[in-house]
């Protein structure tokens, strides 16, 4: 990897994480800064998912360390840990709203729990956010059954932002939208990212993307990283995979 | 500059400049929402009003927003309210926030008396809904089978005996164990309250009629309400969430066919075996404790057996089986067939899919113990 990051947002060292016999992740690396946007892709089944859930915490890890926001999550006590979670945000890839509660709950959530704040400002904060989103108002009393795949992914980006956190994690968040709809999610990821400062861990397989949205890109194979940099980094590679990737037939229709 | 937020009022000539300082951030929500409230009764001086926050060290989306709350309700009335000292790195998030239309009104549903009214109304004329939804649920089941007996090949033997698995094999234990414990009880209970008129033998009557004709294939249809048919339920309905009943539609497949039909058989022909097998192993534990607390010797237990009742008390209780079965079976699939997009719809479902069906089993057992009594069994 090109050169070591001062006082990165998330600092990944050495990770292994292994299923059954099949090893996923072996000793991985990686380094996000503070206010990026870094698209993170490769193969499918290469791990991508299972890194970020490495990271979040739903995947045990067998070797390695973790650091988000400086603090190590595996020496952290409850209370850091925390404050950690109140922090960052997840996009899940099904988006995985709450059935059974309204947009409007569903965003309200994270705040119920975390915050002590009157029902009035959940109810604008609530609508900010569905603005922010770019969604009506009008969709806040519907429940998730009633929303289409492009609305629900906002919905989760509306719940994943609702705390103002530093960090999200975004899981494919384009992938089962239109090109138009992915374009513009793409857009409000940027706008977001300008306005609230954030950092962004975008796992994507969509090169529109990687070319519009994305500050760094980190590519996965053999359960290490195996190129870190800017798009025309990525285009300079001969890594074999990274020239099929970048020079491929779709590549060049998106650039064109 | 961090520190605790504050909004100090400031008079510049005949302008006030409200001064925020401090960080405007989601963990001082309640304290940032009280100093807001207050500035907001300034509304109506007719001063002009601007809201500094050059000296604001950190801003959320909360902060932003309490701004913007502030500036739009001094600005009701002839004055404009301003936002002065706006950072570059915030200009972007208060425009944001700005775009935000005023917040509709949630209408929360009062509680009326019509609206109790109407909702009674609904509930009643649901109950003749799930009575339609059966009848018409048997109506399909039996018109697959129809189809099925035309094209045997369509049959799917695999799936059935897969769920004959499920809820037979896999349920003798506990129904052997749990009718077993009862038949103890029931002999135990006969035995301590018959012996107070030296009627001890009579307990192998007692045993023997009810364990045959109710207590062992009612205790059983109800437990296999319980256990298969909220599975039946809950598979049935988190394969309509996730749409693989309308893609077995599409493919040009009749759930009822697919799904439906062989869970059913499966019950059915489930159902007769474990009433039997229960029936067995109450009258087992039942013989246990006759003899071991009531000294009823084993041959003895079985001559009185013998004469006490008869294969008309065994097929009074076996007949109730299938169609036992066949209630519980329909009840849960149309249960599960109703659920909607959520979990708390699959968990009513499965709810109602249970509570239904032992309704239903009780009423059916009902039914034939008025039909036996009448032709004399």
């Amino acid at each position: 990897m090109a050169g070591e990051i001062q006082n990165p947002i998330i600092r990944v060292r050495d990770v292994t994480v292994q299923f059954g016999a099949t090893r996923v992740l072996n000793g991985l690396d990686l380094d996000v800064k503070r206010g990026e946007i870094l698209g993170f892709v490769g193969p499918s089944g290469a791990g991508k998912s299972v890194l970020t859930r490495t990271i979040i915490g739903l995947v045990p890890k067998l070797a390695g360390s973790i650091e988000v926001f400086g603090v190590d999550l595996d020496s952290s006590n409850t209370s850091q840990r925390r404050n950690v979670e109140r922090r960052w945000g997840v996009l899940f890839q099904q988006g995985a709203l709450f059935s059974s509660l309204t947009v409007r709950q569903n965003i309200q959530f994270p705040m119920r729990e975390y915050l002590r704040v009157s029902q009035r400002l959940m109810d604008e904060i609530t609508m900010a956010k569905l603005t922010m989103v770019g969604l009506k108002p009008e969709v806040a009393e519907r429940f998730p059954s009633e929303l289409s795949g492009g609305m629900i992914k906002r919905v989760a980006l509306a719940r994943a932002l609702s705390l103002d956190p530093d960090l999200v994690f975004l899981d494919e968040p384009t992938s089962g939208l239109d090109p138009i709809g992915a374009g513009d999610f793409d857009e409000l990821v940027r706008t977001l990212q300008r306005t609230l400062g954030l950092t962004v861990f975008m796992v994507t397989h969509d090169l529109d993307s990687l070319y519009t949205a994305c500050d760094r890109i980190a590519v996965l194979g053999n359960g290490k990283i195996i190129a870190a940099g800017s798009i025309a980094d990525m285009q300079a590679s001969q890594h074999p995979w990274l020239r099929q990737y970048f020079h491929g037939k779709r590549a060049r229709a998106v650039m064109g | 500059m961090n520190g605790d937020p504050k909004l100090e009022r400031i008079a510049k000539g005949n302008a006030l400049a409200l001064c925020a300082t401090g960080t405007w951030t989601a963990s001082f929500a309640p304290v940032l929402e009280r100093m807001v409230a207050d500035a907001e009764k300034l509304a109506g001086t007719p001063q002009s009003i601007f809201i500094d926050v050059s000296e604001v060290a950190q801003l959320d989306t909360f902060g932003a927003w309490l701004i913007e709350r502030l500036r739009r309700s001094l600005t009701q009335g002839a004055v404009e309210a301003q936002i002065a000292g706006l950072s570059a790195n915030y200009s972007s998030l208060v425009d944001e926030v700005r775009r935000v239309k005023a917040t509709p009104v949630i209408d929360t549903g009062t509680v009326t008396i019509t609206g109790m009214l109407e909702q009674i109304g609904r509930t009643v004329a649901g109950i003749a809904g799930t009575v339609a939804g059966l009848v018409d649920m048997l109506g399909a089941v039996l018109a697959a089978a129809g189809r099925v007996l035309i094209h045997p090949r369509s049959f799917r033997l695999t799936s059935t005996v897969h769920h004959m698995e499920q809820v037979c094999w896999r349920a003798v234990p506990i129904i052997v164990l749990i009718t077993f414990l009862i038949g103890c009880i029931i002999a135990q209970q006969g035995i301590f309250h018959f012996r107070r008129f030296g009627a001890d033998i009579f307990v192998v009557d007692m045993l023997g009629v009810l364990v045959l004709r109710e207590i062992g294939v009612l205790l059983v249809a109800i437990m296999v309400a319980g256990r298969s048919g909220s599975a039946y339920t809950a598979e049935l309905g988190s394969m309509k969430m996730r749409e693989e009943i309308d893609a077995l539609r599409t493919m040009g497949f009749d759930p009822i066919e697919v799904l439906v039909l062989p869970r059913l058989l499966a019950l059915v022909l489930a159902l007769p075996i474990l009433a039997f097998l229960g029936a067995m192993a109450a009258l087992y534990g039942g013989g246990l404790v006759a003899w071991l607390y009531g000294g009823v010797e084993p041959e003895a237990f079985l001559l009185r057996l013998r004469d006490a009742i008869s294969i008309d008390h065994f097929i009074v209780g076996i007949v109730k089986a299938p169609v036992m079965a066949a209630v519980i079976g329909i009840v849960a699939c149309v249960e599960g067939l109703a659920v909607q997009g959520s979990a708390e719809s699959l968990g009513q479902h499965t709810t109602a899919s249970v509570v239904k069906g032992i309704f239903f089993v009780i009423v059916m057992d009902g039914v034939f113990a008025i039909f036996f009594a009448s032709i004399g069994m």
